[in-house]
């Protein structure tokens, strides 16, 4: 057992870990953050996704002892004061998600999208996206969702 | 009032997806019992090898481990086989027990299972078990199945046949091609798909040893279908004593519909050990073990007369059903299939034969569209080679087949009577748009350029809202179709509706709960809809077939009229007026020609729950139950048109426009429709494009993960054109047809017949999907 500390949405948390504890299941199953999904075994989906130290990464590509010191960002950590982010709102309303599996790793990877280039095209939030399946929505409106993100934040 | 009338046709944000938005969705994975252990399975690796034995004393020995359980341990404990829910005449239904006991007949059938304290212990014992197999000769390939020196996947089915199935008038069908103009022959290649919703498959069993008790959690689409097929087929425990729940399901396609050997298996291991068991899949158990979709080879021929109409189709297609029946499967070559190759087309003689095989493959059941999407698939195909050889616009071979508008109900050539259409509205609204003239001459600019650009059409009906049970029984359906809901009026005035419809992405959260506003005139806020738990909601089917808005949401409907009768008769006896004057009108019930005489629904429902002055006789409470079994399918249709460039030096493909026109007749919310219509689109165009299962000839499944199977990413695809005619059924009276799979069913003909357009001038005709760069290439160089 290793001992890891993780600034896990603003607040450290510090267990005692298998060495080969994926960082998805220390925040599924240690912190009970179930809203991380694990959707593949090859680093293709995107479902668990998260921010680590603000960069968009795949949680079951990486040990939980490698976020130690870290911070880490999970979907639950997005809204603040019970209200959505800008991200997670346009998903709403522009019907960004069907299902809801894909959703968590979705608004991560495309909050890092426009915080790295506010002003993306839409091949280039396409692009930004090819990290993350989704099968419902066939992401017409995930774009529109995260141009109209853009847009709003103008 | 208007406000209300508003609610039902209004494009709602959907009530479920604050959840889903900030990471509080409830998936199977996401559910945590005290003293849960974890289950992971031990899977053959050969597609067909006999079990000579099985050695788990090095797994049980690994610190942590609970059990092992084999075949052989579930075939002593009585464990049945799994059921196959569609039965046609001459049947094979070999066992499918949920481990294999004495053969695993493909790559990835259980052949036990390992239960320990941690998923990270349960995977390490799994590594232990010593299975020693004697491998045996193969057979993957869909046409080779039938060959006589085949492998032999069952001995209960002598030359790998399953069944053979026919419909249509064969003798008729001759005689239209004896005396046909023209003949035009293709052989059509349907792959399989692997379905790949983004949720992998789970079960959590927990059974009570002290109340015999037994609650399972799963992903799936119906869970009284697995409630009662695991309960009386598989494991004998009484529909009184197993709760199935299926919570938040993330996306199911039809694969999360059937009954699967695992959520068998948890629910036994946790009966025995008396402590629950967990297991989730990874994502290459989904690819090995999910039942996979499509794998048709046909030989089709359509007849035309001297003037163009087709007075024949012919079709003779084999069918791979894998290495065992999944639930539904025979159902779906056959009666999803064979049914609606009359298209959109007034064709007088079709004639179909179908052989199911099986395979030492997955099991291949619904994939979304279901058998539908092959029909379509080969009749657009059929048409648009009929235009080349013909020397026509396919566009004008449409108009001059279609059937005319006036002769609806239409009864076709293969048994279903389509409810109602407009064939010549969808296809000219999507013309307008495309502005396919313009298109036309773009194309024949770009040809003087040396350009290959592509237009296809896709014209398409299918079948939705299943069943007429009494008509599905005929058929060979075990079980009834209708669909449940039940209304509670609570005394406040709110409400909550429970419905057999089961929600994995279709938002029937926010849908229904729109047909209960409108109906009730009440906010759409005051309403929750429950699903997906056996302990609460009414006996239902579930959800697949696009059946939900169709059957589902009348059975709503339906228990509604039922309410707001007997509020009327309660408003009624308050108001001191004739039933029959009292107007139920937002959120009102007021006296005919005196609004001001009047009772809040919420004042009605306290009085039904008070009950303190009722109508005599009238008993209290305000809740109704309805099953609603439908007088016929519904029949959604529409017209897509893809826009495609071909680079002739590379074989690649790229979409360039796409628009949608579907008639899936009144609609409850644009917004959900579109965006399944979006989604539908992608996995019919990944189909015609990118998609396939691949098996080599040992049965290795050498498409194995999401590095070597393409699911779309965003980058691949573009943003739609969606616009809709509205033709409402006749059969329910929300006039609803159902939209959950038009997309799929139409894309796959749109794109494949842009494709072929585009490489006209080259003189190909037909490639066999997915088009790969590669095989585009081949086809231009004529190899």
């Amino acid at each position: 057992m290793t001992s890891v500390t993780v600034t896990v949405n603003g607040a450290s948390k510090t267990h005692q870990v298998e060495p080969r504890l994926l960082l998805v299941h220390y925040l599924r199953e240690t912190l009970s953050l179930t809203g991380t999904h694990v959707g593949c075994d090859t680093g293709q989906c995107g479902a668990c996704t998260v921010l680590l130290d603000g960069a968009a990464v795949k949680s079951c590509s990486l040990f939980a002892v490698q976020a130690d010191g870290r911070s880490v960002t999970t979907i639950e950590g997005l809204a603040k004061d019970g209200k959505m982010h800008a991200m997670q709102d346009a998903f709403w309303q522009e019907h960004g998600l069907q299902c809801g599996f894909c959703t968590p790793g979705m608004i991560l990877s495309a909050c890092e999208i426009l915080e790295r280039n506010p002003r993306a095209s839409e091949a280039e939030i396409r692009t930004g996206l090819e990290g993350n399946l989704c099968r419902c929505t066939g992401y017409h409106n995930i774009v529109k969702a995260v141009q109209a993100a853009a847009q709003k934040a103008r | 009032m208007a406000e209300t009338q508003k609610i039902f046709g209004a494009s709602i944000k959907r009530k479920e997806d604050p959840r889903f938005l900030t990471g509080r969705g409830n998936f199977t994975d996401d559910v945590k019992l005290p003293g849960t252990t974890y289950a992971v399975f031990v899977r053959s690796p050969h597609a067909h090898a006999r079990i000579r034995s099985i050695d788990s004393s090095a797994a049980k020995a690994l610190k942590g481990v609970l059990a092992v359980f084999t075949g052989k341990d579930l075939a002593d404990a009585k464990v049945g086989s799994l059921p196959c829910g569609w039965l046609l005449p001459g049947i094979k239904v070999p066992p499918h027990l949920p481990l294999a006991a004495d053969k695993a007949r493909y790559m990835g059938d259980a052949v036990a299972v390992v239960i320990a304290e941690s998923p990270y212990i349960a995977k390490d014992a799994a590594e232990l078990v010593d299975v020693d197999y004697q491998v045996l000769q193969a057979i993957a390939d869909t046409e080779k199945s039938l060959l006589p020196a085949a492998a032999q996947v069952h001995d209960q089915a002598p030359g790998n046949v399953c069944f053979n199935w026919s419909i249509g008038d064969k003798a008729k069908t001759e005689a239209a091609f004896k005396s046909a103009a023209k003949v035009v022959k293709q052989r059509i290649v349907n792959q399989r798909l692997i379905p790949n919703a983004m949720e992998p498959r789970a079960s959590l069993a927990s059974a009570n040893p002290a109340t015999g008790d037994v609650t399972l959690w799963v992903t799936s689409q119906n869970p009284h279908v697995h409630r009662l097929l695991i309960g009386a087929f598989v494991l004998g425990i009484g529909e009184h004593k197993l709760r199935v729940i299926s919570p938040d399901v993330g996306g199911g396609f039809g694969s999360k519909i059937f009954v699967y050997p695992e959520e068998c298996v948890v629910t036994f291991a946790s009966r025995k050990l008396s402590r629950p068991v967990k297991w989730t899949a990874e994502r290459r158990e989904s690819f090995m073990a999910d039942a996979h979709g499509r794998d048709h080879v046909s030989d089709a021929e359509i007849a035309f007369d001297e003037n163009g109409k087709i007075v024949g189709l012919r079709v003779k297609t084999i069918a791979n059903l894998g290495a065992y029946l999944s639930t539904f499967a025979p159902l779906i070559p056959s009666y999803l299939y064979g049914t609606m190759l009359s298209g959109v087309y007034d064709i007088p003689s079709i004639y179909c034969e179908v052989t199911g095989v099986f395979t030492n493959t997955a099991p291949v059941d619904a994939y979304r569209g279901a058998g539908r999407p092959a029909a379509a698939f080969l009749v657009e195909r059929m048409v648009d080679l009929g235009a080349r050889a013909l020397d026509t616009d396919p566009v004008e071979l449409r108009r001059k087949n279609f059937i005319p508008k006036e002769k609806f109900p239409y009864q076709t050539a293969v048994a279903f009577v389509y409810d109602s259409g407009d064939h010549h509205g969808a296809l000219e609204k999507a013309l307008e748009i495309a502005d396919y003239r313009k298109l036309r001459e773009e194309q024949a600019q770009a040809r003087k350029n040396g350009r290959y650009l592509g237009i296809g059409v896709a014209t398409y009906v299918e079948v939705c809202g299943p069943a007429p049970s009494q008509a599905a029984g005929s058929l060979g359906a075990q079980a009834g179709l209708y669909e449940s809901a039940n209304v509670r009026v609570h005394p406040t005035g709110a409400v909550t509706v429970f419905t057999g419809s089961h929600s994995h992405g279709q938002g029937h959260e926010t849908t229904f709960a729109q047909v209960a506003a409108q109906e009730l005139g009440i906010p759409i806020e005051n309403i929750e809809v429950v699903h997906g738990d056996t302990a609460q909601i009414p006996f239902g089917m579930g959800t697949y077939g696009s059946r939900s808005a169709p059957v589902g949401a009348t059975a709503v409907y339906l228990s509604l009229q039922k309410i707001k009768e007997k509020a009327r008769k309660i408003a009624a006896h308050l108001l001191e007026a004739n039933e029959n004057d009292v107007v139920f009108e937002d959120g009102k019930l007021s006296v005919k020609g005196s609004p001001d005489r009047f009772k809040t629904f919420g004042d009605v429902a306290l009085m039904a729950y008070l009950a303190h002055n009722l109508p005599k006789g009238l008993e209290p409470g305000l809740e109704f139950n309805t099953f609603f079994d439908p007088p016929n399918f519904t029949f959604p249709f529409g017209t897509h048109i893809a826009v495609v460039e071909v680079e002739r030096d590379t074989g690649q493909i790229k979409l360039e426009r796409y628009v949608a026109v579907d008639d899936v007749g009144n609609v409850i919310n644009p917004m959900i429709v579109d965006g399944m219509v979006h989604g539908g689109i992608v996995q019919g165009v990944s189909q015609a494009l990118w998609e396939a299962a691949v098996y080599d000839e040992n049965g290795q499944l050498v498409t194995g993960s999401m590095m070597n199977y393409t699911i779309p990413r965003a980058d691949d695809v573009i943003s739609f054109e969606t616009a809709r005619t509205v033709t409402p059924t006749p059969v329910n009276p929300l006039g609803v047809k159902g939209a959950g799979e038009t997309g799929t069913i139409a894309s796959t003909a749109a794109i494949a017949n842009a494709v072929m357009d585009a490489l006209a001038p080259l003189g190909v005709k037909h490639i066999d999907m997915p088009l790969t760069p590669g095989r585009i290439w081949d086809a231009i160089k004529g190899r």
